[in-house]
């Protein structure tokens, strides 16, 4: 195969429970701290985890016209706003690109549930003929990227991907591969999720698959710790500005680092649990090296799944010590879901975001709550220490390249690997 | 029942909140889709507004025929004395 097309993140944008921008989640990341609070966007009376990672102060209408916020449900308000600021992040000239040649791929695992919810008590309490006409527009998961498009004039490849927590990597995976396939040269590419509502976290919570911990919000979301009880809701969107070498070369781009490589596999195993020896995990995680035609030992980073769940954090770190091997015992994995929770759809955006700039800046964002390493993933066959997760304190470490992880219902599992560029 | 004036002023401020737009933008003479902007689900949206807002119902070839702001008007109060 002729080699493809290298494309590189020139522009980063993201909207998360750790400030309404990349910058400020930034910030709180390398200061461990944490966006988990009471949830305040619906009366959690009755529901065993009440917490979440919302964002909070966001205003839809500081980025759309007053008439048309009601039109579009909350993940695509947080992809609108998210767009623009990775544009300005990127220094594009929308008037100076060609945009029949840029994209918009930005997936989300769930969609419009504020609208159903809204819309399904009107038609319970008020008929058929009172639902919104702009129901079904808003809550589709496509929406996101056809506002997008709309908002930026953007009219080349346009289209969303759904992989429940996987989202937002196989979002930028494909977009990458627009890319290389010559379907684009540049496209802005992600995840954007906003479901803290009843009928989703109440979902959530029948599957136990939420923390309890309610009254300590703060220390709820706390990957790889021995005390885990489930994951933090969170919400948000983070998105990447990808483009060819030529393109970014062309306009004279800042060039943060390269999407080097992307891989899938799939568990073929349970709805919600991976299997006990990981092998989606170590398969995804092989596939992305070998895309990116990159050695182990030249990875310094991994961007863990990690989701604070009993279950999934050991197979991940198993899965991590059975790809890397020794060199396990060399570079550095954190879970930034301990400070932002659980993104779902968006995760994947946001810790692509991340990575990128831990790449870029030479920072690795801690993983805090990390107070006793789990049992099994200290001992044993893994035995990986307490420091190579990056307990409370960020660390600096020139990163040649890193990984970032994420893992969906179904079985689905998707790597990327961005490299330093030049 | 409502006077003439009062149903004029009813039906202004149900399309000033449906389009956010102020009252004194919202004159007989506009048009809801040349000069306030609307498209065809706005236009959805703003009938099923009217029709909640004064008890009565509207069929899709009633509506078709509401173009402009004095349109509104005219049509919800002749229903409205009916």
């Amino acid at each position: 195969m002729p080699s493809a097309r290298r494309v590189l993140v020139t522009g980063v944008a993201a909207i998360s429970p750790l400030g309404l921008d990349a910058e400020s989640t930034w910030t709180a990341l390398l200061e461990g701290r944490p966006g988990i609070g009471p949830i305040t966007q619906f009366d959690t009376e009755g529901f065993t985890s009440r917490i979440a990672g919302e964002v909070r102060g966001f205003d839809p209408e500081r980025w759309l016209a007053p008439k048309d916020v009601r039109k579009h449900d909350r993940f695509t308000h947080f992809a609108l706003a998210a767009a623009r600021m990775a544009i300005e992040d990127a220094g594009i000239d929308l008037e100076r690109i060609d945009r029949d040649r840029a994209g918009v791929i930005i997936g989300s695992g769930i969609g419009g549930l504020h609208m159903l919810e809204a819309q399904h008590r009107i038609l319970l309490e008020r008929g058929p003929r009172r639902i919104s006409p702009f129901l079904i527009p808003g809550m589709i998961i496509n929406m996101a990227s056809g506002q997008v498009s709309i908002d930026l004039g953007f009219r080349g490849p346009n289209s969303a991907t759904v992989t429940a927590c996987a989202t937002g990597n196989h979002a930028l995976g494909d977009a990458l591969r627009a890319i290389q396939h010559g379907d684009a040269d540049l496209v802005l590419a992600g995840g954007t999720e906003g479901v803290v509502t009843p009928l989703a976290v109440g979902g959530f919570c029948a599957m136990k698959a939420l923390s309890t911990r309610n009254d300590e919000p703060e220390r709820a979301s706390r990957p790889f710790d021995r005390d885990r009880d489930g994951f933090v809701l969170g919400e948000g969107c983070g998105l990447l500005v990808l483009e060819s070498e030529e393109h970014a070369a062309r306009r004279g781009a800042r060039v943060l680092c390269e999407l080097a490589g992307f891989g899938m596999s799939g568990d073929a195993y349970h709805i919600s649990a991976p299997p006990e020896d990981g092998h989606g995990m170590v398969r995804v995680m092989r596939a992305a090296l070998a895309d990116a035609g990159v050695d182990p030992s030249t990875i310094g980073y991994v961007n863990a799944h990690g989701t604070s769940t009993p279950v999934g954090d050991v197979i991940e770190a198993r899965a991590i010590r059975t790809v890397f091997g020794e060199h396990a015992d060399r570079m550095f994995v954190s879970s930034t879901k301990s400070m932002t929770g659980h993104l779902l759809g968006a995760a994947g955006g946001l810790e692509a975001v991340i990575t990128v700039l831990a790449v870029a800046r030479g920072v690795i964002p801690p993983t805090i709550n990390l107070e006793h390493l789990d049992d099994e993933i200290a001992g044993g066959e893994i035995g990986l220490s307490h420091e190579r997760f990056v307990p409370h304190r960020a660390v600096e470490a020139s990163l040649q390249g890193a990984l970032s992880n994420s893992f969906g219902f179904g079985g689905t599992n998707a790597t990327l690997v961005f490299r330093r560029a030049g | 029942m409502p006077t003439a004036d009062e149903i004029r002023a009813k039906v202004v401020e149900t399309i000033a909140k449906s389009f956010r737009l102020e009252p004194d933008q919202v004159s007989d003479d506009k048009s809801f889709q040349e000069d306030l902007d609307a498209d065809s689900l706005e236009i959805v949206e703003l009938v099923m507004a009217l029709e909640e807002e004064f008890g009565i119902e509207i069929s899709d070839e009633e509506a078709e025929k509401i173009r402009t702001v004095g349109d509104a008007i005219n049509f919800v109060t002749e229903r409205a004395a009916a």
